[in-house]
């Protein structure tokens, strides 16, 4: 049999437009696809700030809100269903536009190739249609804040029948929620076309040496990750055609028959909304490591890197990262014990969640390992990675409550569960992305980020993000349910409203913060000192390579790997790293 | 594992090739089956939920006009499925001419399928009154489903036959290489096999015995 070419090199392009707007190099689609995510997060946070504000001011005039939205917030105070458009809006653009972006196609794209020493990634017109893809998603559910009612009100879940039956059931549910679905499934084609890129690239592109075992885990989660979601966003896309065909061409897959919604009898009979939330977790559970994986992959070569040691435990990392990647499709039933689901039902999801905390576990473990008797660098990158550490930990602990049918019921709409999301899916995943940031700043730009405003930024983040969402438990053991827009009306709510107050001062803050990542982002791109190839002492193939490396990243020469991704502090070595592509035996 | 770190490289898994011993595009073919066989799976177990979950399930396929039509049309595709297996046959070896043939004759198997098919709603919504959103039989998730996985299979076959165009005028310019038209076989056999989910669980399931 002919050996299969394997990569076929393409030319640099010479005009603008090729080289930075529809551009097919991997680089700059990876850099287009992070501050993409960049423009979101920003989006999402102020979008947090808005409801955190009128959750402790419901009754405050405030003038600007009249102008901007005359009919939401008329007499310039928000309408509950403009707090629920602000909800479903910062749910569905965080999860989707910056969880999913950031870590999978912002930093798996620009790292992923260069990792395992390829030119590019296997499919690059591909690559750049799935960035511009996404992009025409974001410009579409950006839409929805600015048509006839605005933003949809159906949180980032989408539930029917709230979202399958029209404006009827409230102010964004006409055209606006049915941009919100038009917008997710672009985004599920997106995603699908950037998951067969990455399994392509990962198992064709490996350069001679290359083998499975010897992959960086950035790459093994990037390649897990991608899996996910083939088999994820396929699902959704299903539902997704469903529910659009609910709300344009009559039928009733999701509604069910006899349904009152503003007084008006529905025309629709015989759906099931439980169909939906059975189709969207299929999905919506492998989403949530869809938003982790990367940032473990991330933490596990910073911790590596920064100890100088070998990561602890390098197989059963992968063995952890594949059982969470297929035990995460058994498990969407424990998104809905509050559903009327059957106790034996519940039981089986139950166990099967739990049996997730098993290889969660062994990661944590494996991270304290590899820092245990380290020669630990403090470096702002290394204490983004304990941060996503410390807070993986506490939303896990969290997610063991949560797991139980009995003690769910209870939490289920609580602000429990708020804290419980926000501190593993959201917090934890953009420490990963910051840890990836500091880490990965020289080589895409070539120049060094602040380490002083890093650290700063670092220990204020990490201490804001605490404050804004460990009240939120005890609010949840308290009672206080979620998605409500004001709780000054509840007598119950009193004693509890001045922790409300705490955590939106504590988000102002954490919010502010943010401005100094930004400002070291934006200062360092122009006047950082200038980066070395290699500047943290990593093993990893892209820091073999100039910073910022050339456009077909290896300049035409062929990388060949002899050790695996983490050798530091070999015994017996000149240095105290063993580089991949070092051809020195190494004997341990 | 680093101490054998000069030794030869053996194994396909150890990086430097394909570890399928194929081109990346035919892989990715193969993921982008892989995804939409899970799309259609998701919509078919929709359909089954949905079914079962409904008491009295209407049945009102009659063996004439529409079991016929439908077991005509699944002739019809399995046939184009033959032809392409011709095309990639010739192709493989190195005969164009004929290779072309064989595609224009898979896509006109499947024009065929798709006009029928149409010829089959326009029955369905004209005669029997079954739309999309309802029907006499006051199931209106019959029509729902029965629409929405015909109409996505449809458009499959429909994206499958410019697929194929593109790939027959590449191949007659002397442009594509066997693999390409092997890759646009594996798109075209995988809508067939849709279909021979499709036709007994939408068809045959709903006939009036």
């Amino acid at each position: 049999m002919s050996s299969p070419e394997v990569h076929s090199a393409h030319h640099a392009p010479t005009s603008f437009i090729g080289k930075y707007v529809f551009s097919k190099d991997h680089k700059v689609i990876g850099i287009q696809y992070y501050f993409l995510a960049l423009f979101s997060v920003l989006l999402g946070m102020t979008l947090s700030l808005l409801m955190r504000f009128h959750m402790v001011h419901p009754d405050m005039k405030v003038g600007w809100f009249e102008k901007l939205w005359p009919t939401a917030a008329a007499g310039g105070i928000m309408t509950p269903e403009m707090y629920l458009s602000l909800m479903t809006m910062h749910g569905t653009i965080m999860v989707f536009f910056v969880l999913t972006t950031a870590p999978q196609s912002g930093f798996g794209n620009y790292f992923l190739p260069i990792q395992i020493g390829a030119e590019d990634m296997a499919f690059p017109t591909l690559n750049m249609l799935s960035f511009w893809t996404t992009f025409l998603a974001l410009v579409v559910m950006v839409a929805a804040f600015f048509v006839q009612g605005g933003a949809p009100l159906s949180g980032w879940t989408a539930y029917p029948p709230l979202s399958g039956v029209g404006r009827i059931s409230g102010p964004g549910e006409g055209m606006g929620q049915t941009l919100w679905i038009i917008s997710i499934a672009i985004f599920c084609g997106a995603s699908l076309m950037g998951a067969i890129n990455f399994i392509a690239t990962t198992l064709d592109l490996r350069a001679k040496g290359m083998s499975l075992m010897r992959m960086p885990l950035t790459c093994w989660t990037w390649f897990v990750t991608a899996i996910l979601g083939l088999f994820g966003f396929a699902v959704l896309l299903a539902a997704g055609i469903l529910l659009l065909l609910d709300r344009t061409a009559g039928t009733s897959f999701f509604i069910p028959a006899g349904l009152v919604v503003s007084d008006q009898i529905l025309n629709h009979k015989g759906g099931s909304p439980l169909l939906w939330q059975h189709l969207f977790w299929f999905f919506g559970h492998p989403e949530v490591y869809i938003a982790i994986l990367p940032g473990m992959g991330v933490t596990s070569q910073l911790l590596s890197t920064f100890s100088r040691k070998p990561i602890f435990g390098y197989r059963a990392m992968i063995y952890a990262i594949l059982a969470i990647g297929f035990l995460g499709f058994l498990v969407w039933g424990h998104h809905m014990f509050m559903s009327g689901m059957s106790p034996y039902s519940a039981f089986a999801f139950s166990v099967l969640t739990m049996t997730i905390g098993v290889p969660s576990a062994i990661k944590t473990f494996n991270w304290i390992g590899t820092l245990w008797g380290g020669k630990i660098r403090f470096t702002t990158a290394m204490m983004f990675a304990l941060g996503f550490v410390s807070l993986f930990v506490t939303g896990g602990l969290s997610g063991i409550f949560l797991g139980q049918p009995s003690l769910d019921l209870y939490f289920h709409d609580t602000y429990f569960v708020v804290g419980h999301f926000h501190m593993i899916m959201g917090v934890a995943a953009i420490f990963g992305m910051f840890a990836g940031t500091y880490y990965w700043f020289p080589k895409m730009f070539g120049r060094m980020m602040n380490e002083t405003i890093g650290k700063i930024h670092f220990y204020l983040t990490f201490l804001g993000v605490y404050a804004i969402f460990t009240p939120m438990h005890f609010l949840g053991i308290a009672g206080n349910p979620r998605r409500y827009a004001d709780f000054t009306n509840f007598e119950f709510m009193n004693s509890l409203m001045p922790v409300h107050t705490f955590m939106t001062h504590a988000a102002y803050f954490t919010a502010a913060v943010q401005l100094l990542f930004l400002f070291n982002l934006f200062w360092s791109l122009k006047k950082g000192a200038k980066a070395t190839d290699n500047p943290w002492e990593s093993t990893t193939l892209e820091w073999t390579i100039p910073s910022p490396p050339p456009f077909d990243n290896f300049g035409g020469h062929h990388p060949v790997v002899y050790h695996g991704a983490y050798e530091y502090s070999v015994p017996g070595a000149a240095k105290d790293y063993v580089m991949q592509t070092d051809p020195a035996a190494v004997s341990h | 594992m680093s101490s054998q770190a000069n030794a030869a490289v053996t194994s396909l898994w150890e990086g430097g090739r394909s570890p399928y011993a194929v081109n990346s595009k035919k892989f990715g073919m193969w993921l982008f089956v892989v995804s939409d066989a899970l799309t259609f799976s998701a919509l078919l177990m929709a359909y089954t939920y949905l079914r079962v979950s409904t008491p009295n399930w209407p049945t009102p396929f009659h063996f004439s006009p529409s079991i016929v039509f439908s077991s005509i049309m699944t002739f019809v595709l399995l046939s184009s499925s033959l032809t392409m297996v011709m095309g990639v046959h010739t192709m493989n070896h190195g005969n164009r001419k004929a290779t072309v043939g064989w595609i224009l004759a898979t896509m006109a198997g499947g024009l065929a399928f798709v006009v029928l098919h149409l010829r089959e709603w326009l029955n369905l919504i004209n005669n029997e009154h079954i739309t999309i959103f309802g029907n006499p039989m006051d199931v209106p998730l019959f029509g729902g489903t029965f629409f929405t996985l015909t109409g996505l299979h449809m458009t499959h076959v429909i994206c499958g036959v410019i697929y194929l165009g593109i790939i027959a005028a590449g191949v007659g310019r002397g442009k594509f290489k066997a693999e390409d038209v092997e890759v646009s076989g594996l798109y075209w056999h995988f809508v067939d096999l849709v279909w021979m989910f499709i036709f007994p669980l939408v068809y045959l399931m709903s006939a009036r015995i």
